[in-house]
């Protein structure tokens, strides 16, 4: 008894202690956040590579481009602080910020900017957005702290463009190791990556921007829908953004534990007409199939209602965008009678290729029951994304397929004349061609509204639905962007209440 | 016996060989673009053809099939397309998580069945021994990812002992690692117990009726002691042999539950790998597991050929 007393009165004190202890941390506001993403990144070098998770993680918060895209969409400073663009829209001078440092210590000046540029448009570039480089003539130095870029011909994405992840300036000395190694100008730098299953970053206490309030942020990848519903109810992580897993969302938007929060990506949902390929080379076909798809229904189906409707390749939050959902109401009789007039009575057979997104597996086949009401049986194809790019976006070898096109601003590719759609039309060409000469931002989303005009009279593709972005996350969390007007998790604004 | 064992290496060297060969030529067959996957919906022709040639997927097929070989025979598995870093990094990181992940539940399942299985010889025919057979035959039919399911559901999602799934890295120490590694590891032990306590069972009873036995308990030997001195030592070899073959079942096993659990085992490198087309991932762990099967047979092989003393013919 009495060696026992000693001990008891110890334990007392250290629950005490933990309860103390425990108590005091709840009282302060959590610093460290862990996001769920589905998609683990290949590498963390957002100049080398297309996969859209290299960008979730390493956007504004581990690389900065010149410019940036704030949650709103609007071109905010990024590593350059302020910006000025000549009157022809030629040239285009950059001003950096006076302490910028990279997370290993050396500056960040205009002789970065210039290797950056200079890298992405190289024979040998591999940036999987070469083309946004294309323009550049020349990028000159004339002191550290300014870089001038002048362009060969006028575009009016140029600054979009140079805000993007491909366009994240990187320093010569940590180039060829940013895959592994990733070394930016963030407030955020790279800790540590335990491979198949999550990346740490942690506060850069040098960085000379506005700081983050959080010190330590992880990024987990959890690709199974119901691994993803099970780390969020049992508190494994905070916040999971890009979730698909729609049914499950009731449930969450039940629990006061959780916030559910829809936006909308750029991720135009399409069904891809193989314009070039008989039948969808009439365009009273590819009216007809228009007709035939009800957005509501499909929405329901697919998203749990959580999306909006599209009438061209255009997203409703931009500024210049045209409502055309209108244009071909779900009509099953008008379609048939359109089929007729195009010298298919008894409609036709087809095949749809589906990718393994489920937006794409469960729309492709509400759209394949769709079209089968109006006499257009689709036989359905799944395919994994690797043979999907093979086949059907390098090969173009295809009837139809059903895709959501998440590149911001990329009403541009129907004006690429060897893209998958093999669209053609020197109308739609002029109209680009005058988009990339015009500054004004009136005359340039009167010029969009043209173009959307145009894309939905065609019917170039069965322009379906707007991606949403879905983030589920606990209550308490703030900051988290709802929209997604690029590809990107930036957290540098995230904090805890 | 000389003879005999290299016969058996020879053996081994050529179907890891075939083995290389038929790997190769499969993924040749496969569609799907490396380059043209990390390059996405906007890759320019040009850009694609920089990136094939540091690839080395403009080279003949041939040129990369021997350049590949050759690399093997000097134990380098090349260097992974996608994340530009050795092969043999990669799999010995995933190592890392999959072999502990299979010992553990090697250790879990013999801790679990062999007292549940002398309890059962012990009380034969009355409630003890109902209610081991009654979980040996509920764990047999259960499979692990169903278990998985239900263990995430009572200690991840009610109780919140243990995290959902993931894997935080060795780095931070054992501590937490092995806690992520204990409820897959119980999720694979528990169908390997269940089979376990079975053979022990029955393994228990049968020494129970032999001789030796009886004389111990002649002699005045308490009831627990003749089970615990006599009766498990001599169970444990039939136990044993059972063990060893449930290893490749674990192996296949924790594929499984790692995708349950989403821990960055060797089988999610592999099932990432096809999905990236990273040719030179996926060609390097299946030659690796084909050894692994290979070497195993053999050592079970040469293990047999030592035991049994009679010559060896030309028909092994």
């Amino acid at each position: 008894m009495s060696t026992a007393k000693p001990r008891f009165t110890l334990a007392a004190a250290a629950a005490v202690a933990l309860v103390a202890t425990s108590l005091t941390a709840t009282a302060q506001p959590r610093t460290d956040l862990v996001v769920g993403m589905a998609l683990e990144p290949p590498h963390l070098d957002p100049t080398a590579g297309a996969a859209g998770a290299i960008k979730e993680v390493t956007y504004a918060n581990l690389f900065e481009p010149l410019l940036r895209v704030d949650a709103d969409g609007k071109l905010v400073p990024g590593l350059a602080e302020r910006w000025s663009v000549s009157e022809d829209g030629l040239t285009y001078r950059f001003t950096l910020r006076p302490n910028a440092k990279f997370h290993d210590g050396t500056s960040a000046d205009s002789a970065d900017v210039k290797f950056t540029l200079d890298r992405a448009r190289a024979a040998d570039s591999v940036n999987a957005q070469k083309a946004y480089f294309a323009p550049i003539a020349q990028v000159e130095t004339p002191d550290p702290r300014t870089a001038v870029v002048t362009l060969s011909r006028p575009d009016g994405l140029f600054l979009f463009h140079m805000a993007s992840g491909d366009a994240a300036i990187v320093a010569p000395e940590s180039a060829a190791t940013n895959k592994q190694k990733p070394v930016g100008t963030g407030p955020f730098k790279f800790d540590r990556w335990v491979a198949g299953d999550r990346v740490v970053l942690v506060r850069n206490p040098d960085y000379d921007g506005a700081k983050p309030k959080l010190d330590r942020v992880t990024f987990r990848f959890i690709s199974d829908p119901a691994a993803q519903v099970a780390a969020l109810k049992a508190g494994d992580i905070d916040a999971f953004t890009l979730f698909s897993t729609y049914e499950a969302l009731p449930e969450f938007r039940n629990d006061p534990k959780f916030t559910v929060m829809v936006g909308s990506t750029e991720g135009e949902t399409i069904l891809s007409t193989n314009n070039a390929r008989k039948p969808f080379d009439d365009v009273r076909v590819r009216r007809a199939m228009a007709h035939a798809i009800d957005r509501k229904t499909l929405i329901d189906g697919v998203l749990y209602g959580n999306g909006v409707a599209i009438g061209s390749h255009f997203p409703p939050h931009r500024e210049g965008y045209v409502d055309l959902t209108g244009l071909y109401p779900y009509d099953p009789a008008k379609a048939k009678a359109l089929l007729a007039e195009a010298g298919y009575p008894n409609g036709f057979d087809t095949t749809l290729r589906l990718p393994p997104p489920p937006y794409a597996r469960r729309g492709g086949e509400l759209v394949a029951a769709m079209l089968a009401e109006v006499g257009i049986r689709a036989k359905i194809e799944p395919v994994e994304w690797a043979a999907w790019l093979e086949k059907t976006f390098k090969g173009k070898d295809y009837d139809l397929t059903m895709i959501a096109h998440t590149e911001p601003l990329d009403i541009d590719i129907y004006a690429r004349p060897d893209y998958y759609f093999n669209y053609r039309s020197e109308r739609f060409n002029a109209l680009n061609e005058e988009l990339n000469r015009t500054q004004d931002p009136a005359k340039r989303n009167a010029l969009y509204g043209e173009e959307q005009k145009l894309l939905a009279e065609d019917a170039v593709n069965g322009f379906l639905f707007m991606l949403p972005s879905v983030t589920v996350q606990k209550a308490g969390l703030t900051g988290m962007w709802v929209n997604r007007p690029v590809q990107a998790n930036d957290v540098t604004g995230v904090s805890w209440k | 016996m000389l003879a005999f064992l290299l016969r058996r290496l020879a053996s081994l060297i050529v179907t890891v060989w075939l083995a290389s060969i038929v790997v190769f030529a499969v993924l040749q067959l496969v569609p799907g673009d490396p380059a043209l996957l990390m390059l996405g919906v906007n890759a320019q022709p040009d850009t694609l053809a920089v990136l094939r040639s540091q690839m080395g997927l403009d080279q003949p097929i041939l040129t990369r099939y021997l350049q590949w070989a050759a690399g093997l025979a000097r134990g380098d598995l090349g260097v992974s397309l996608t994340y530009a870093r050795p092969v043999a990094e990669l799999v010995a990181e995933r190592l890392a998580v999959t072999l502990p992940l299979a010992l553990l539940s090697l250790a879990l399942s013999t801790v679990l069945a062999l007292p549940l299985g002398l309890l059962a010889a012990a009380r034969r025919g009355r409630g003890g021994d109902w209610a081991v057979l009654g979980f040996a035959q509920l764990g047999v039919s259960m499979p692990s990812f169903w278990i998985a399911i239900l263990l995430i559901l009572l200690f991840s999602l009610t109780l919140h002992w243990f995290p959902a799934g993931g894997f935080p890295g060795w780095g931070v120490g054992v501590g937490p690692a092995l806690h992520a590694l204990l409820l897959p590891a119980l999720a694979l032990a528990i169908p390997e117990a269940a089979i376990l306590a079975r053979v022990t069972r029955t393994a228990v009873l049968d020494t129970l009726a032999e001789d030796h036995i009886r004389t111990a308990r002649a002699k005045g030997m308490g009831r627990v002691a003749v089970l615990l001195r006599h009766a498990l030592p001599n169970a444990l070899i039939p136990v044993a042999t059972v063990l060893g073959l449930q290893i490749s079942f674990l192996v296949a096993g924790a594929v499984v539950v790692e995708n349950v659990f989403t821990l960055p085992g060797l089988g999610r490198l592999l099932y990432q790998a096809i999905g990236q087309r990273d040719l030179i991932v996926v060609q390097g762990v299946v030659v690796l597991l084909a050894l692994f099967v290979v070497l195993v047979n053999a050592l079970v092989d040469i293990a047999c050929a030592l035991a049994d003393p009679r010559p060896k013919g030309g028909a092994s």
